[in-house]
Formats: structure tokens, sequence, C-alpha cells
């Protein structure tokens, strides 16, 4: 028997059930399209992460401070450590590796126990209020788009003034300018808080969202304007708490030296022996992101091929249910010649004919299921990238799995005794 | 050629040794026309086995054609099925699903012949069937669905054509027809021609009954087929006395 026959063979038998052929295929199309969509959202995730962390600007470094934890529970807002202090003395220090500086302080982030709040004309948007100083928009790399960013003049005088996120400006001013125009921002928790009328000077470029935070949902402020009105970010020792210090490193080579000079730095002014504070760079958080999206991709493929492999035990108890159901015919065929070899290589055949047909409508069915997901935004904001890799993986992976769960039927089958078989019922 | 010397097939059972076949010595020339009688457990279907290449014997020889069948191996047993018999059962045994033209042509398939439709249409013509090539087995009536089974036992001109009750599971009428169609075969192509049977009127069709019982060949007598006694008169057909045992 050439290769055409037996794959003709094979093809005619599984077209004259084709119920049963579907049943066998179904795992292998549920595992494959589990396996195609699957991974083309942790690759699309992992890129959004990539371009969104490549998009804080380059040679950056955050001071934060250090998260005081319980059982293994992290506590936010807890364990305050950082002040505008540090960064006052970050920046008399001198190093001569650190271009510039700017401190930040946050309110209505995630996990933040107070809210922040923008009205406008009776329009209340819940949103991110951010203190910080003139120098923000050059470390952060993140630039005004209209109007003009805080001056150095805002910070001196604690001026009422504030930039909004390109978010914040659509959602209360639609077609709107918003520059020179009033809006009050408010911030407490528990229905206690203060609010204070700002003036709009600018607004920021659109800067798009990341995983957790939508870089582009916030108030900026200057920060002493912020601190002077926000009783509760100040110590009893009369310091500000401030939740990070951004700093632009001239060369980003020295980002270890940097850690080290800084740390000892900080731990001299807090008095302690351990670190109370963390200072990441920017690989660091990317190389975070990295390791999280990749045990997510673990995770994700796992499941996919555990999948796969319940498809490929469902196709075995198939194969053999199907050898018993056909094994008067296997007794027809080995009286009028069929060798061994021919009746093993016809069930071989049939079962990875099976797979892999099913492993190409699994592929189909999968990238449906990712337009279709991604036309739909089930899953929110969340991008998808089919990789060819993948497609690849699962066909070689259906292939795979029908021939180890094709092995045990078609040998079997090819063992029977023909007398037997032709006695079969 | 067959050549039976002395062959013995023994069953175990458990722990009992059951003698299928007792020390049987059979010589069939080519182109014979014959059956093989006996009750069920006579050891009939054992026989048919062996000299089909099914079965191996336990004890004594079997030649086909002057080959020792004992010493070849599974594949050699299946290429001698393939081209050297051909098999026709009670129940058809047809492939269901499959159309007749597929069905006769499977036999060529497991020889790598090329130009299996032609020669698979042209033993569908022979059997009478030329018109119903494209049909499964349930577009066909029983006598159809035999005739398909013999197109398929001899599309590959076979030497021996083994037919195990081939008219068990038809009405009188039709077996007459499909006896006619194996009576063609063996006249026109020479092919031998070996019925087993428990029936009568399927013996007394052939020109050599062999009655087998418990395991032993206990008559072999030539018989004169009933297609070649027609000229007698049905009167004296009923004073002549039975052949054959009971």
């Amino acid at each position: 028997m050439t290769l055409a026959d037996v794959l003709g063979t094979a093809i005619s038998s599984l077209g004259s059930n084709l119920l049963r052929t579907l049943l066998t295929m179904l795992g292998i199309i549920i595992g494959i399209a589990a396996v195609i969509t699957l991974t083309a959202a942790s690759e699309g995730a992992q890129q959004g992460v990539g371009e969104q962390i490549s998009g804080l600007g380059s040679n950056l470094m955050f001071v934060r401070p250090g998260t005081q934890e319980e059982g293994g529970i992290q506590i936010p807002g807890q364990g305050v450590s950082l002040y505008l202090e540090d960064s006052r003395a970050i920046e008399e220090a001198g190093f001569e590796y650190v271009d510039s500086i700017a401190a930040q302080s946050t309110v209505g982030g995630p996990g933040d126990f107070i809210s922040a709040s923008v009205i406008y004309l009776g329009q209340n948007k819940s949103t991110v209020l951010l203190g910080t100083e003139s120098s923000y928009q050059y470390v952060r790399d993140f630039y005004v788009a209209r109007g003009r960013f805080l001056t150095e003049e805002d910070i001196t005088k604690k001026a009422l003034v504030t930039v909004l996120g390109a978010q914040v400006a659509d959602e209360l001013f639609g077609t709107e300018d918003p520059i020179g125009k009033s809006v009050r921002i408010f911030a407490g928790a528990g229905g206690f808080g203060f609010g204070f009328n700002f003036t709009v000077v600018g607004v920021m470029e659109r800067r798009g969202a990341s995983a957790n935070t939508d870089q582009d949902d916030v108030v900026i402020v200057p920060l002493p304007s912020f601190q002077a009105r926000i009783a509760f970010i100040r110590d009893p020792q009369g310091r500000t708490n401030i939740n990070q210090i951004n700093i632009k490193l001239a060369d980003g080579d020295k980002v270890e030296q940097a850690k080290e000079d800084i740390g000892q730095l900080l731990m001299g002014l807090h008095a302690v022996e351990e670190p109370d504070f963390r200072i990441e760079s920017q690989s660091d958080i990317f190389a975070t992101a990295t390791e999280v999206e990749r045990s997510l991709q673990v995770l994700v493929v796992s499941i996919a091929l555990i999948s796969l492999v319940v498809g490929g035990i469902g196709i075995m108890n198939i194969m053999l249910v199907s050898v018993t159901e056909r094994t008067r015919e296997i007794g027809i065929r080995k009286a009028i010649g069929a060798k061994r070899m021919d009746i093993l290589w016809q069930f071989l055949v049939e079962a990875v004919v099976v797979t892999t047909l099913g492993g190409a409508l699994g592929v189909l069915a999968g990238v449906g299921a990712t337009e279709i997901a991604e036309r739909f935004e089930i899953g929110g904001e969340t991008q998808y990238a089919i990789t060819p890799l993948w497609i690849l993986v699962g066909f070689i992976v259906a292939g795979v799995t029908g021939l180890i769960a094709g092995v045990y039927p078609a040998w079997r089958a090819s063992r029977l005794d023909p007398i037997e078989a032709l006695r079969h019922e | 050629m067959i050549s039976l010397r002395g062959v013995t097939k023994i069953y175990t059972v458990g722990t009992q040794r059951v003698a299928a076949l007792n020390g049987v010595d059979l010589e069939v020339q080519d182109g014979e026309f014959l059956s093989i009688m006996g009750p069920s457990g006579s050891g009939k279907s054992t026989l048919m086995n062996i000299i089909g290449c099914l079965d191996r014997q336990t004890e004594g020889d079997y030649y086909l054609d002057g080959v020792s069948v004992a010493r070849l191996g599974d594949n050699q047993l299946a290429m001698l099925r393939n081209r050297r018999l051909g098999f026709v059962f009670q129940s058809f045994n047809l492939l269901p699903r499959m159309s007749a033209l597929d069905q006769v042509a499977l036999p060529l398939l497991y020889r790598g012949a090329t130009n299996r439709k032609r020669a698979s249409a042209a033993a569908l013509t022979l059997v009478g069937l030329a018109d119903r090539m494209d049909h499964k087995p349930t577009q066909l009536s029983g006598g159809q669905q035999q005739r398909v089974a013999i197109a398929r036992a001899l599309v590959g001109k076979p030497s021996i054509i083994l037919a195990d009750e081939p008219t068990g599971a038809l009405d009188s009428k039709t077996s007459m027809d499909v006896m006619g169609v194996f009576r063609q075969l063996n006249q026109e192509l020479g092919i031998t021609v070996a019925f087993v049977t428990h029936e009568h009127d399927v013996a007394e069709y052939t020109r050599r009954i062999i009655s087998i019982l418990d395991g032993k060949i206990v008559r072999d007598e030539p018989n004169i087929p009933t297609f070649e006694r027609e000229a007698i008169p049905v009167e004296a057909a009923a004073l002549m006395p039975e052949e054959g045992p009971s």
C-alpha cells in the first residue's frame, strides 16, 4: 500500500462517519483554539507592558517608601517613610550622574484610601491627584500638549493652578478649551475632605493606559499647593510625606552605583540599618513585569496544554471504542489480504488526520475567537497578538497528540486474530 | 492444488484439549467444484479456516500449490489470502458505508495494484452488478450484497474461492441465482470453488461432497450436480436414493 492509499483509506473511513469524526476532533479543536487565544492575549499583554515601560522614559529611577507587610499582605498607606526632605538631600548631594529630580505625591491612586475627584460645572470625575515639581515633565519625559506646565513660580507661590491629563480634559470639557477655566479639586476619605478651586493652565499629551493605571487620568498640581491644602500628608514632625522621587540619570550605566549611593544617603537620613524605602530602576520594573508576564504565559500555556492532553485522551478513547466497534471490519480486511502493518497504518493515519484536521479547525476557531474578543473588547482594552509560532506549535502538538493517542488503538487493531475478528458481532 | 496430510487442530479451552480436526487427509485438484458438509461443531469451519490460511494446524502438513503453509509467516499468509484465495461469507461481510466499486477494489488495494477501479468494475459486471457499482451495502438486496462479496473474492483472480454458507442468509430463489454465479466462475474461469455448508441443497449442487464429523472425514464421494440432473423427470428424481449423509 502506498502512502496515498493509506491516506485515502483513512479519509474515506473518517468521512463515512462524520459525527464520530467531529466528536473525536472536538477536544483538539477546543485545545488548539485555547492555545491560540490565550497566548494571543498574554503575548498582547506582554507587548503592551513593554511599550508602557519603555514609555516611562529612559534612565529613570524611582525611590518609593518601603511597604509594610503583615503576613505577606501589603498594607497600602502604611509605613510611609519618604519625605520631600529626602528629595532635597539627593539634589544637594550633587551626584554627577543625577540629571534631574522630581518629587511627587499622589492621592486617589489604586489602593489608596483617600480618593480624589475633579468637578467642573456639576460634572464630577474621580481621578488621581498628583502634586509635583516643575521638573516633572522633563524627568518623566511626559510633556504638556496645550497651554503650559507648572513653573518654578507656581511652586514657590503655591499657586492654585492645575494641568489636566488628556482623559480628564476630554471627559470634563469635551470640545471646549479647558485653558483658563476654573475646576474644583476635592480630596478626602469617607465623606470628609477638602475642596479647592484651581485654574487650568495646561493639558498633558496622551500616554495611554497601562496594566493598572491610566496615565491620562490625572490632575497635576504644584506639590506645595497640594501639601498646604491636604493636611493628612504631613507627619507629626512637620515633614512632608511623598510617594515617590523620580530621578533621571545622565548615564544609564550608573544605575547600580546610583542605587548604592542614594540608598546609603537615605539610610543615613532616616537613621535606619535596613532600608525603609525601595529604589527601582526602569529596567527592574521591566524585569519584574516581564517575569510576571512570563509566569502568566506559563500558566496560560499549561492550561492550554492540559486541555490538549485531555483532548488527546478523548481521541485515544474514541479510537479504542472505534477499534472494538470495527473489529469485524478489521477481520474482513485481514481475510482479503491486509497485513498487520496495513491495519496499523490505517488506524494511526486516521488518528493523525483527525487531530491535524482538528488542529486546523482549532487554529481557525482560535483566530476567530481572538478577532471577536478584540472587536467587542472582551477583556477591556486587552491587546491580542496572534503569533505564527503558536499556530505552528498548536499544529505540531495536535499531530503528535494524534500519533500518541493513535499508537495503542492501532496496535490493538493490528494484533486482532482474523478468525476472532470475523466472528465478532 | 490443495493437499492436506494428517492435519490436526487442537484448541485448549481452560485445561481441556479439544481436537477440532483429527488427522484430516484431503486432496483437491485445480478447478474442482466441491462442498464440505457437516453439522455444526463437526470441524468444517476449522478446516475452511486452515485451507483459507486464516488459521494454522497444530499438527500435519498443508501444501497450497506445493508450498508448505506451516512455514510461512503472518505477512506471507496475508499475501496468500490476497493473491490465491477468495472468501465469501454467510453474512456477506461487506464494509458498511462503502460503495460496491470500492468494496471490490479492496483486495487490489492491499496488493498495491494500479487500475483498481477498472478491475473492480469488470468483476462487478461479471456477477451482473454493472448498474449497481456506486451503491452502498444498505442500498442493495441480500442477493446483490452476496454478489458484491463474490466479485470481491474473484477480483484478485484467485485459484480458490472458499464460500462459508454463502446462501444461508438468502431465500431459495436468490440462493439458486448465487449458486449459479459460483458455477459460472468454476466453469468459465476454472476457479476451484469449495462450499462449507450444512445444507443438502448446496452440497447436491456440487461435483464432490466431503462429509466431516467430529473432526474426521467420514465420506468423500463424487456427485452429479443438480443442474446436470434437470433432464431427469421430476417423478423419477423423487424416486432416486438420497446421496450424502443426513
